[in-house]
């Protein structure tokens, strides 16, 4: 059969960051932002940190379990909003889910090498694990934003 | 007995061309079952118990014929089958009321980390509440249960033996007739976890003199959201109940009420009428097939599949003795769920994950694992298909290395 769909999902790209992963390995600095999110049924563990200086994202770690999709988009992710300031990075994550829902997106936001998912909005079962890692980065921001000074207790 | 014609009863397995190998989740469901529970929909619809219509009287025949369709295939009484939502609720209902009003400080309770997390997770909380201790059966290197290995846990302070019947992660078959009669001569109670035995062996509850068992109606060709336990009678008797409500009552005053016998005082509020129908007729589809070429299938299948996959190259067999039709492995390197992506783009339906097995899957060092899981509409052909669909994955993702 044709794997045309297939070769969709799982791009060259992807599967660099799976086997390279970048910014892999988290620090024991509490000045980062730390969130550590499960997904119970595919045993799916990821753990991303961030640190914001300036409204930026001047540094960030991730660290997990998982499937090719979820490891390598942490890795991805990582990469494409370091650096980003923390109003462009809500943008950047709200495109990609609507993109990797198969829904309207805005095809001109630079998104970096996060726009080689698109191909998942033809497995919606695969859409958990496209998007815990931008969801773990949701959840810093919204740390960061709830308490931008606090020094991070996890 | 022919595959062929079986296949027949099953829409999808004609209308498609699906290779269903995740039984051991859930069976599919064969025309006679989806008849039975549109007949009771359609044409009959209404309450069971207390109507004086005809209509009700029909219906209540039909539900409690379904009951003692389950006491003839468990070889139990009437009063002894209670109708629940599932294995699940089954087990819970055993530790929550049973459980909590023998579990005492310092009591033992045997379970393993064979265990589905229902057969294992109501005692934990039991457990913890009741300050007793939590025992586990020490798996040999297989990781199966063995007797030998039963009797180094088993002791003066075993109140409760919670295991499973057959894994339904590695498919092995619990020696539980011995363990059960070990374990009455230290006194102790024994729940045995039938959802992946009832659909793929008789049972015998009498034979095995095990004090409750439980299954599901949905992995025997019956609909989702009915299940049984089985407990022995006087065991039910001394059981309170654990949901209060309508239908299981005798009289109502306002500050106490008394309750009905077993099994009634434990289905309380409107039973599951249509599931229950339908699992009746889910038993009398499973009695015209007959256990006996049910397991002759799941060991030609299953002996087929293992050849076939020992000639493949990178992959591993987490249990290559499995006793039944349900093997677990990996592709070396490929997560199970990049794998069963590839899987679902063949059409071949298997189960990658935990399998509601955590423990185990600590055990074997895995995050989770393809689990395929035959039942007797499987043909080798479906396994010709299943073997296709783990070189293309190989391949697949070989060439990305």
């Amino acid at each position: 059969m044709a794997y045309g769909n297939l070769e969709t999902l799982y791009r060259q790209v992807i599967m660099d960051h799976y086997k390279n992963p970048r910014n892999k390995g988290l620090k024991g600095d509490e000045s980062f932002y730390t969130v550590h999110i499960k997904n119970p049924t595919c045993g799916d563990d990821l753990t991303i940190q961030i640190k914001v200086e300036d409204g930026r994202i001047t540094e960030i770690y991730q660290d997990g379990v998982g499937c090719s999709i979820s490891m390598s988009s942490a890795s991805v992710m990582s990469e494409t909003v370091k650096g980003m300031k923390i109003e462009d990075a809500i943008k950047v994550i709200d495109n990609y889910v609507h993109m990797v829902k198969g829904e309207a997106f805005d095809e001109n936001l630079d998104m970096g090498d996060a726009i080689v998912y698109q191909g998942v909005s033809q497995f919606p079962q695969r859409f958990k694990c496209a998007t815990i890692a931008w969801n773990a980065l949701s959840k810093a921001i919204e740390k960061h934003l709830n308490c931008p000074y606090h020094k991070d207790e996890e | 007995m022919d595959v062929h014609s079986i296949r027949k009863d099953f829409y999808i397995l004609v209308n498609s061309d699906l290779v269903y190998l995740d039984n051991a989740a859930s069976s599919l469901k064969p025309k006679p079952v989806i008849d039975m529970i549109n007949f009771y929909n359609e044409r009959l619809g209404v309450n069971v118990h207390r109507g004086v219509y005809r209509l009700s009287h029909e219906a209540t025949e039909l539900y409690e014929g379904a009951r003692e369709k389950v006491a003839k295939l468990l070889n139990c009484r009437f009063e002894e089958v209670v109708f629940t939502r599932g294995t699940s609720s089954a087990l819970n209902l055993v530790a929550s009321s049973l459980g909590m009003q023998i579990i005492e400080l310092g009591d033992e309770i045997i379970t393993s980390e064979l265990e589905h997390h229902s057969s294992m997770l109501p005692w934990q909380n039991v457990a913890r509440k009741k300050n007793a201790k939590l025992v586990f059966v020490p798996l040999d290197e297989d990781k199966r249960i063995t007797v030998e290995n039963f009797k180094k846990v088993l002791s003066d302070k075993t109140k409760v033996v919670a295991l499973n019947y057959i894994s339904n992660a590695m498919g092995y078959i619990t020696p539980i007739k011995e363990i059960i009669r070990l374990a009455h001569e230290k006194g102790a109670i024994v729940i045995v976890d039938s959802a992946q035995a009832a659909p793929h062996m008789p049972i015998d509850v009498k034979d095995l003199d095990c004090d409750f068992l439980a299954f599901s109606g949905h992995k025997m060709c019956g609909p989702t959201g009915i299940g049984v336990l089985y407990g022995k009678h006087h065991l039910l008797q001394t059981m309170e109940p654990v949901e209060f409500g309508g239908d299981m009552i005798d009289t109502v005053e306002l500050s106490c009420a008394t309750f009905k016998e077993t099994p009634y005082k434990f289905e309380t509020g409107t039973p599951i009428i249509g599931g229950a129908i339908g699992l009746g007729a889910a038993i009398d589809y499973i009695n015209s097939i007959g256990y006996d070429f049910i397991m002759q299938q799941d060991n030609i299948l299953r002996d087929y599949m293992l050849q076939e996959m020992k000639n493949i190259n990178g992959i591993t067999i987490y249990n290559p003795k499995t006793d039944t039709g349900i093997v677990s492995f990996n592709i070396d390197g490929v997560h199970p769920h990049d794998a069963a992506t590839v899987f679902d783009q063949e059409n071949v339906a298997i189960r990658a994950g935990h399998h509601c097995a955590q423990p185990l899957m600590r055990c074997l060092n895995q995050v989770a694992t393809i689990r395929a899981s035959t039942y007797f509409y499987n043909t080798k052909e479906d396994i010709d298909r299943f073997i296709q669909a783990i070189h293309k994955a190989k391949a697949f993702f070989d060439s990305f290395i």
